[in-house]
């Protein structure tokens, strides 16, 4: 396949060819830089959803009001393991679906997936009162050891203490790590075949020593090859040859999202995101408007039954998992928009269409269509945001003018903030630590202000004894500072081992072969450790050092409690004087979590990101210096803490500018609600 | 010279053109009934600043400012330390900064030449006026607010015939404002004045309730409702707004 004239592929009729033509050659950032028609225009052009895409949308939507019935659940696999070929074909509605494929082979029935935990996918069908087949779970229990199996065999005690007292918080280590995004335009442009040949090639240039890295290499080079012929047969039970490249637009949109498709099939992973793909498909609609295969009713027609599709991927998961993320989130992002390197816009016409399905389809959570927001952005194209933005909330915007100096032009965003460049990037999830949590530990030494050790019925000791603050004087700023670095670096380390236990295994038993076949072999990795309750521990540490902070013990002399005497500054109100404390809390951390050697030579990231977790976070959590009350939610992301941020809008939002973003690499989020009414009158 | 703060907001988008610096001065010497903000009326209390401090934070936010947008003073009544507002406006104004006072004119007295030449000063620096009407009806006015519009009707008649700029703000209350005779005389009143730039009607709204309630003090609008739509489209046409 690699030997054939690929300047003859009758697919790529009309492309301008280069670099990504070449033989052996994967570079869909050449393709569409050497293809695409940037787009200055305004949303005049767009057309309302055709009559099946309509019949189609409510015959979901009344599938979804049924599922809300059925309390959350409408129906789910209790025997057939999901893999990429283990369903036959599925249809919500076949003769009006412009592009086909479902989870499982019906629709919002959900799928099994037990390899990052048997305990968990049996939990999470018994709350919705259905069982797991004896015979799965003796395979999975008693043949089949899973990743979570993997990770527990592994941790150490003090790992699992620190997990249990939730100073680190929401680790992968029961479900899919996700946040992986598979570059799922490759299949459209080159088609299996020729995907599968190049990692042949690659893998015939894997010798010398065989050392556990290279085994290990050589290994997932063949699990990666078998997902690509076992999407081609997935793709094949939909009567579609995915071998090849896709021919015109509807076939380029289907074959991405059988790649998309073949990945959720295969993992549960917490955050499924798509990738950038809407200037990438608008090449294909270009050249079929310009052939007049289709108009533009028709290629609305094709991205909004692809966003529909977005729409109903479900996964089975335990309630607390839903709480936790206040919904049942599938991170399907999609980025859209930004600059190129040489200056043109990437918008395009099918920019404006993919946000357009919030109106032709009312306004949905999923897929979650994020704009890379660029102040040099067309200015059609930043009023269309901002009216859809008015009509729907619907939209997430996220800085490209400070993402593409580093990543270049062509990443995307993982989940909500992490930024990878699509098929050259991959990243080890790692949830969160708890710094709020961390400074508590500090003040105690370590011992849990919460939790009592089962065994002794005392305060739980949770990382070694370190020297507690001692006496019932105001708290002393150095002195408390002192502590929390220490404590920090103890924190950092245990996190790092931590996630590399559970990364090893992860790759060890869930390890995604589709996804990173969709990845250049020698893909960079990141290891994306993150941090919540931030501008908790900032508040903490101004009150400490501009007021007076008494602590208040309990019977085993630990602090549970202060007295606060005076104001303080507050973080969110663009005052130096607390804002450097935040500044300071992401540069210590995140340069105590590089000192560490992290799994497979990932590059250690941060981020400052909570959506909603936030609020368990801060069920775990007790009395605060900075005043808030044991349980109290602590602040998404690097938001102020509720109602501290006084002085308006721009206060807030320079405050949280000032965190380093080189220290926060993987992302920082702030979650932000105006009403229309306050963004001024016409 | 010290001026006394209530509180600063650093997105204000309805107090003047463009994004702005809002200054909440502390203290205002009238009582209107529908006031939002009654936190602002004693002029005990409020935070001491310099004009250079308050300045200085304003400037921070002058990169959001574009060409339109500025400060603006309001309140309580910011022009009762006019002679602080004169100097935050003079600082300011050193730095283009577009200057804009919220006012109800209330402390503007015809018959005090040294009152006339406050506020004669205070233009020299100023860019707009936003000018509170509260009633056409002297007698009504002094019902609705405690005092009577004389001060206010001078202040808008010395504004246009010293040539500078304003919008005026009228807040429609139902019941009390919102007749179409009160609405005909006050806009004749408007179409006499020669620097009138917008006419902006606000619909009573009742979000400052709960403040009175965390005061403790009585609500005096109890039990009036918000103005309809056809009545605040009604106003908007016979004010020219």
């Amino acid at each position: 396949m690699i030997t054939e004239n690929t300047k003859a592929v009758p697919q790529w009729e009309g492309f301008n060819l280069g670099k990504w033509s070449a033989e052996g050659e994967v570079n869909v950032r050449d393709f569409i830089q050497r293809n695409y028609t940037p787009y200055e225009g305004d949303s005049s052009f767009l057309q309302p959803a055709t009559q099946d895409t309509l019949k189609l949308w409510s015959e979901i939507t009344s599938l979804s009001e049924k599922e809300r019935k059925a309390g959350g659940v409408l129906n789910a696999d209790t025997s057939i393991v999901s893999t990429l070929t283990s369903h036959e074909a599925g249809y919500i509605d076949k003769p009006i679906e412009k592009i086909v494929g479902l989870q499982t082979d019906e629709p919002f029935k959900r799928a099994l997936q037990p390899f990052g935990g048997i305990r968990m996918a049996e939990e999470a069908l018994n709350m919705y009162g259905y069982e797991i087949d004896p015979s799965v779970k003796e395979i999975f229990t008693k043949y089949r050891k899973t990743h979570n199996d993997g990770v527990y065999d592994a941790y150490t005690p003090e790992m699992r203490l620190a997990r249990r007292a939730h100073i680190l918080t929401g680790l992968p280590d029961t479900y899919g790590r996700g946040r992986i995004v598979g570059d799922y335009r490759r299949v459209a442009l080159y088609g299996t075949d020729y995907l599968a040949a190049c990692k042949e090639q690659d893998k015939l240039h894997l010798n010398g020593s065989m050392t556990p890295d290279k085994i290990r290499d050589c290994e997932e080079l063949s699990e990666q090859i078998k997902a690509l012929k076992s999407l081609a047969k997935m793709a094949a039970k939909y009567g579609c040859d995915i071998t090849r490249p896709a021919a015109n637009a509807r076939e380029a949109i289907q074959w991405l999202y059988f790649g998309y498709l073949g990945a959720v099939k295969e993992q549960n992973g917490a955050a499924m995101s798509i990738g950038r793909n809407s200037t990438f498909l608008d090449i294909y609609i270009e050249r079929d408007l310009a052939r007049g295969i289709i108009d533009e009713s028709g290629a609305q027609e094709l991205i909004d039954q692809f966003i529909m599709k977005l729409r109903i991927i479900k996964f089975m998961r335990i309630k607390e998992y839903n709480e936790l993320f206040s919904g049942d989130p599938t991170w399907v992002t999609e980025s859209i928009g930004g600059m190129g390197a040489d200056g043109r816009t990437l918008v395009t016409k099918n920019s404006f269409r993919v946000l357009h399905t919030l109106e032709n389809l009312g306004p949905a959570p999923e897929p979650n269509l994020t704009v890379l927001w660029s102040q040099r952005l067309p200015v059609n194209f930043k009023r269309y945001c901002a009216e859809i933005s008015i009509k729907t909330s619907a939209i997430q915007y996220e800085n490209d003018d400070l993402m593409l100096p580093e990543m270049g032009d062509d990443y995307c965003i993982a989940c909500c903030v992490s930024c990878m460049r699509v098929g050259k990037d991959m990243q080890f999830f790692g949830a969160r630590a708890n710094l709020a949590k961390c400074l508590l530990y500090a003040l105690n030494g370590g011992a849990d202000e919460l939790l009592l050790d089962k065994n002794t019925g005392k305060p739980l000791q949770v990382s070694p004894e370190f020297m507690p603050v001692t006496g019932d004087g105001a708290l002393d700023f150095n002195d408390v500072i002192h502590k929390y670095e220490n404590m920090m670096d103890w924190l950092a380390g245990l996190y790092v081992n931590t996630l590399n236990v559970i990364h090893y295994m992860h790759d060890k038993y869930s390890y995604e072969s589709l996804e990173m076949a969709l990845h250049d072999t020698n893909v960079r990795r990141f290891f994306a450790t993150g941090v919540a309750g931030l501008s908790c521990a900032a508040d903490s540490l101004s009150a400490i050092k501009y007021a007076k902070v008494y602590p208040i013990r309990n019977e085993y002399g630990i602090i549970t409690d202060f007295k606060i005497e005076g104001d303080y500054p507050k973080y969110g109100n663009n005052d130096d004087r607390a804002d450097d404390l935040a500044v300071w809390l992401v540069k210590t951390f995140m340069t105590k979590v590089k000192s560490h050697q992290t799994y497979r030579g990932s590059l250690p990231t941060m981020s400052v990101l909570t959506i909603t977790s936030n609020v368990v976070y801060g069920k775990k959590t007790g009395n605060t210096p900075d005043g808030r009350r044991a349980g109290q939610p602590l602040a998404p992301g690097a938001n102020p803490m509720h109602g501290r941020d006084t002085n308006g809008a721009l206060a807030s939002l320079e405050s949280v500018a000032k965190l380093p973003y080189e220290y926060s690499r993987d992302g920082i989020s702030n979650t932000f609600s105006v009403t229309p009414a306050s963004l001024g009158k016409n | 010279m010290e001026g006394f703060v209530h509180s600063f907001e650093s997105f204000g988008t309805v107090d003047g053109p463009g994004i702005r610096y809002v200054i909440f001065m502390q203290g205002c010497p009238i009582r209107c009934a529908y006031c939002h903000n009654p936190d602002t009326r004693e002029f005990s209390g409020g935070t001491p600043y310099s004009p250079e401090q308050v300045a200085q934070r304003a400037l921070k936010y002058k990169n959001y400012w574009g060409t339109r947008g500025g400060v603006t003073v309001t309140g309580g009544e910011p022009l009762a330390q006019i002679d602080f507002i004169t100097e935050l406006f003079a600082v300011l104004k050193q730095k283009n900064v577009h200057c804009c006072a919220d006012t109800s004119g209330v402390t503007y007295n015809p018959n005090s030449a040294e009152s006339v030449a406050k506020h004669k000063r205070l233009l020299q620096y100023a860019d707009l006026f936003l000018l509170d009407i509260k009633h056409i009806d002297n007698e009504k006015c002094k019902s609705l607010t405690g005092a009577g519009n004389k001060n206010t009707l001078a202040f808008a008649n010395f504004l246009s015939q010293n040539g500078k700029d304003m919008w005026i703000r009228y807040v429609l209350v139902p019941g009390i404002n919102d007749d179409d005779i009160t609405l005909g005389h006050t806009a004749e009143f408007i179409r006499s004045l020669k620097t009138v730039r917008k006419v902006e009607v606000l619909p009573y709204h009742t979000m400052g309730v709960v403040k009175y309630k965390n005061l403790g003090i009585p609500y005096p609008l109890e039990g009036t409702p918000v103005p309809t739509e056809q009545s605040v489209e009604n106003a908007k046409r016979i004010l020219g707004a």
